[in-house]
């Protein structure tokens, strides 16, 4: 009698912490979760076609996927959302003046992009890493001021000193009055330089993906026999194994369907280059260097005492990021075709920043896994909410505001939340 | 010549012409536990600061004497070179990261590297880690303090005494450490958590290791400690054998000073003996100062004096009564239950308190001295304000009169009422505090740490201040100070606060033996054993 109760009170407590960590998973997920369903009913009100989505999803994923991934770092190092990825961006866009002021063009072009933003970006990197050391604890206003700045400077180069104090001639993209930068530019020259390198059907490139996560499963395996901290469960072997079967098996069916998903070509070497880039993110935090960065993540003061050099460290993270998000601007700009000299810069910081927290990162903690959902979920609702809103009440532009809407609150919410946190942490503690 | 692990001779520091240590010396053998013992205030982590070359010591003019390791003199600048030397610290507030693994947090920045094709090239921050070697070291060194826990598990959800452990085992997995400072390291324990702990300590020491011991607790010092050395106000009193001492020798050496008393008589003795406020069973949650259980009773028209060790909780009493921080318990005025957690209502009730925060809680500092007086009065009692129906004013010729009034009457040095708070000294900033408590006409007033950073002169100007309010106008007073002289200076009868709890109340004249040993809370012991 008494053991049969016992029975059902344990079942009882069992069935309470299965509710208890499935509130968990809600609460700890609600950002993702929500977009997610927002992203579904904009799809299912757009009344767009899958095809049509998808494609755009694949352009969108691919120009932007390493401009999220630059923030990754920093967040890791504790400097929070950097948002001064703005001044990568910048440099991104300097080495594309020059690269079309040159005449060079097509993956040359865009090769010496990638050369002539790297030292910019440093330098960049570097100056902002000195002014987040004064100003500890504050780098994300901090961060956002200097891209305000920096953008007074960079108008300034580019609408003042440009055919007065740097000498240069070139009707093709200055203004009449030969002096300053055109407003648009045409930089046809390196449009889809990457990109169409090598292009292969969707389905195609989802059973490269199915090859990957096994990939990475017989990686996790390796791991698990020389490092004891890794230990394979039933769930993490089974998960990962269906995921890769399933999309095998649908890639296979519908390469082989006159589906209309095969005419959505994915760009092989960018979507290789963000895997390039995921890859270094997992080095570099594997490394004694990564490790650093965790230990200043996680206490600035421990880090100094215990000899880290706190301040090389954090100039370190940043500058990492400033280079990610100069090539990342460099990717964007080769999949848009034009240059949109004065603002091309401007949303990156807050787009990327956005994404990022969709994906479910916050001020302190962000994964490429994250980064990666976020890039996916943002870009849908973006691709979608000007459809849906025009479906719904007739005006595209209400899509377009809504959409807007959607990039600040979402960063808002999270600030908000973290600060929260951060509170209720501090009270825990105090008890 | 290397008789001694560490001697350091001579050792005088002055903090902006302020001397906090004086001619110290101390030395210590391989395998010895030196315990450092002295009040708060006595140049215990100055030593320390000097010992770690801490920055505040080197961004103030560095310090005169010696430091002598192994027989050599070094000249050390940062934590980080005595850490190179072999001199490790077991901190009292951890230094582990919580989220970090044990493993982690023990080899925190001093991880096992291993070599990979990037590092090759671009040096030793690419090599990765090598996590099965830094865990074998870790279990090693967790193995030597008596821990067998998951070396992988996170500190975040460690009990406290198992984080202390951790802190040890980091120290001593560095391989040439030969000096071990712990800096009262048994004040978060449980008792049992501290025998561990203690044993740990005998330990290590027999290990070749040497210990200095940092502590006010002195049955501690009695039970590990080889030597002892007992500063007072920055000066060396004493360094002894443990055999040539006892817990009251100590306590009488560590305390004594001598002690100006306050030329006064007794207030009024009407009510002498009626219990004007009553404390039952007090629990406060105040972060650092806890309080856990506290039973009082003060009497009308006295000046009640509480004292303790800083971190044992004497600041939670008054803090908690006035309902800043949260508060469980009894208390009782003139009979009357007090309603707890709630700050008006104990200030209506006739309670008023001058803050130990006083630049913090206590005053507006850029606010003038005559807002500062009346604010609390106006917001409570509805003082100097005059009723428009639902609008209100501030009565400014009533605020002024009074502001003028407390100027004259407490000798508040300023320009004029005006005058922004922060401009003044802090023995007036402490004065305008008090005219605000004041102007509440409080049936009992608190007073926390009234002369914290002020100056010797004005320290005097205060006290007497309160005197005079008791003597005059027959005001309770509760005073809490972590200054044992001028509590006994003033005070009638002072309650010492140890690890949340009275310890025992005493008479201000008693013995300097009596008030060291409640002060470390060796009390009820000694009396158990005899000794007192």
């Amino acid at each position: 009698m008494s053991k049969q109760i016992t029975n059902a009170a344990a079942s009882q407590t069992r069935r309470t912490k299965a509710i208890q960590s499935i509130k968990n998973f809600l609460s700890d997920n609600i950002v993702t979760i929500m977009f997610a369903i927002l992203c579904y009913v904009g799809f299912k009100l757009s009344g767009l076609s899958l095809m049509f989505i998808v494609n755009d999803l694949v352009n969108r994923v691919g120009r932007n996927g390493v401009l999220i991934l630059a923030l990754i770092i920093p967040v890791l190092a504790g400097m929070g959302l950097n948002f001064a990825i703005v001044l990568g961006a910048m440099a991104g866009q300097v080495a594309v003046i020059i690269v079309i002021h040159y005449g060079w063009s097509g993956i040359i072009g865009f090769l010496a992009a990638m050369a002539i933003s790297t030292p910019v970006a440093l330098l960049f990197g570097w100056l902002t890493g000195h002014l987040l050391n004064r100003t500890k604890g504050q780098e994300m206003i901090t961060s956002m001021i200097t891209g305000f700045f920096a953008n007074g400077v960079y108008q300034l180069v580019f609408l003042v000193l440009v055919g007065t104090v740097i000498p240069m001639v070139n009707p093709e993209i200055m203004l009449p009055s030969g002096i300053g930068i055109k407003n648009t530019l045409d930089i046809g020259r390196i449009k889809y330089a990457v990109d169409n390198l090598s292009r292969v059907t969707f389905p195609t490139a989802v059973l490269a993906g199915s090859v990957g996560i096994l990939l990475y499963l017989g990686y996790r395996f390796w791991k698990s026999r020389i490092d004891g901290r890794v230990t394979l469960t039933v769930v993490s072997v089974l998960t990962p194994l269906i995921a890769a079967g399933a999309m095998a098996f649908w890639s296979i069916t519908t390469m082989n369907s006159k589906s209309m998903l095969n005419m959505v070509r994915v760009p092989v070497v960018t979507f290789l280059f963000i895997g390039a880039v995921c890859l270094f993110i997992t080095f570099i935090a594997s490394t004694k260097l990564g490790q650093d960065f965790r230990t200043i993540g996680q206490d600035l003061h421990i880090a100094q005492v215990s000899g880290i050099n706190v301040n090389k460290t954090r100039i370190i993270a940043i500058t990492m990021s400033m280079v990610l998000a100069a090539w990342g601007q460099l990717f964007f700009l080769q999949n848009v075709g034009a240059l949109n000299t004065f603002a091309a810069h401007e949303q990156v910081g807050r787009f990327a920043i956005a994404a990022l927290l969709i994906g479910g990162a916050s001020v302190s903690k962000a994964t490429i896994g994250q980064a990666l959902l976020g890039a996916v979920l943002f870009h849908t609702l973006f691709v979608v909410s000007p459809a849906a809103g025009r479906q719904l009440l007739g005006d595209a532009q209400l899509g377009e505001f809504f959409r807007a809407f959607v990039a600040y609150g979402v960063i808002a919410l999270s600030l908000g939340m973290h600060a929260w946190q951060k509170a209720a942490e501090s009270k825990r503690k105090n008890r | 010549m290397g008789e001694f692990v560490l001697e350091m001779q001579n050792v005088s520091k002055s903090y902006y012409g302020t001397q906090v240590l004086k001619n110290v010396s101390i030395a210590v053998k391989p395998g010895e536990i030196h315990a450092i013992l002295g009040e708060n205030g006595a140049g215990k982590s100055t030593l320390m600061n000097i010992l770690f070359g801490m920055s505040v010591i080197h961004s103030t003019g560095g310090f005169e004497g010696e430091v002598r390791l192994g027989g050599e003199a070094v000249a050390i600048k940062s934590p980080m070179q005595a850490m190179e030397l072999g001199i490790g610290m077991v901190h009292q507030e951890f230094m582990l990261i919580p989220g970090f693994s044990i493993v982690e947090n023990i080899k925190l920045n001093r991880e096992i590297l291993k070599d990979n094709i990037v590092s090759r090239v671009f040096g030793e921050k690419m090599k990765g880690l090598d996590h099965n070697s830094m865990a074998k070291d870790a279990k090693a060194a967790l193995n030597t303090v008596g821990l067998t826990i998951d070396e992988w598990a996170r500190v975040a959800g460690l009990p406290v005494g198992h984080m202390q452990f951790v802190e040890i085992a980091r120290e001593i997995d560095k391989e040439n450490i030969r000096l071990l400072v712990f800096d009262e390291p048994t004040a978060v324990l449980t008792e049992n958590e501290a025998a561990n702990l203690l044993a740990t300590m005998r330990k290590l020491a027999d290990s070749g290791i040497a210990i200095l011991f940092i502590t006010h607790r002195l049955d501690e010092v009695m039970e590990v400690a080889d030597n002892v050395t007992i500063l007072r106000d920055g000066a060396l009193v004493s360094t002894l054998r443990k055999q040539d001492t006892s817990v009251v020798r100590m306590a009488e050496l560590m305390v004594g000073r001598e002690i100006e008393t306050m030329a006064r008589e007794k207030g009024s003795e009407m009510g002498q003996d009626s219990t004007i406020l009553s404390i039952r069973d007090l629990h406060v949650r105040m972060p650092g100062e806890e309080i856990r259980g506290v039973s009082l009773e003060v009497k009308r028209g006295e000046i009640f004096g509480i004292g303790g060790l800083s971190g044992q909780g004497k600041i939670g009493i008054a803090n908690g009564i006035m309902g800043l921080y949260p508060a469980t318990g009894e208390v009782l005025l003139n009979g009357e239950k007090l309603e707890l957690n709630n700050t008006k209502g104990s200030l209506a009730r006739g309670l008023a308190f001058v803050s130990e925060d006083r630049r913090g809680v206590g005053l507006m500092l850029d606010s003038s001295i005559e807002e500062n007086i009346a604010f609390t009065a106006m917001q409570v009692k509805n003082k100097f304000v005059r009723k428009y129906g639902p609008f209100s004013q501030v009565a400014q010729g009533e605020m002024r009169q009074h502001a003028l009034a407390m100027i004259k009457e407490l000798d508040i040095r300023c320009r004029g009422p005006l005058q922004a708070t922060r401009r003044l000294s802090g023995g007036n900033q402490q004065k305008v505090c008090i005219a605000r408590a004041l102007t509440l006409d409080p049936i009992v007033l608190f007073v926390s740490e009234p002369t914290r950073g002020i100056d010797v002169g004005a320290k005097r100007l205060v006290l007497e201040t309160l005197v005079k309010l008791n003597k005059e106008f027959g005001m309770t007073i509760v005073m809490t100070s972590s200054e044992l002289a001028e509590i006994r200076s003033v005070c009638d009868r002072i309650a010492i606060i140890s690890k949340g709890q009275v310890e025992g109340i005493l008479a201000p004249d008693a013995s300097d033996a009596d008030y060291g040993l409640m002060m470390s809370g060796d009390f009820a012991k000694a009396r158990r054993e005899g000794v007192v």
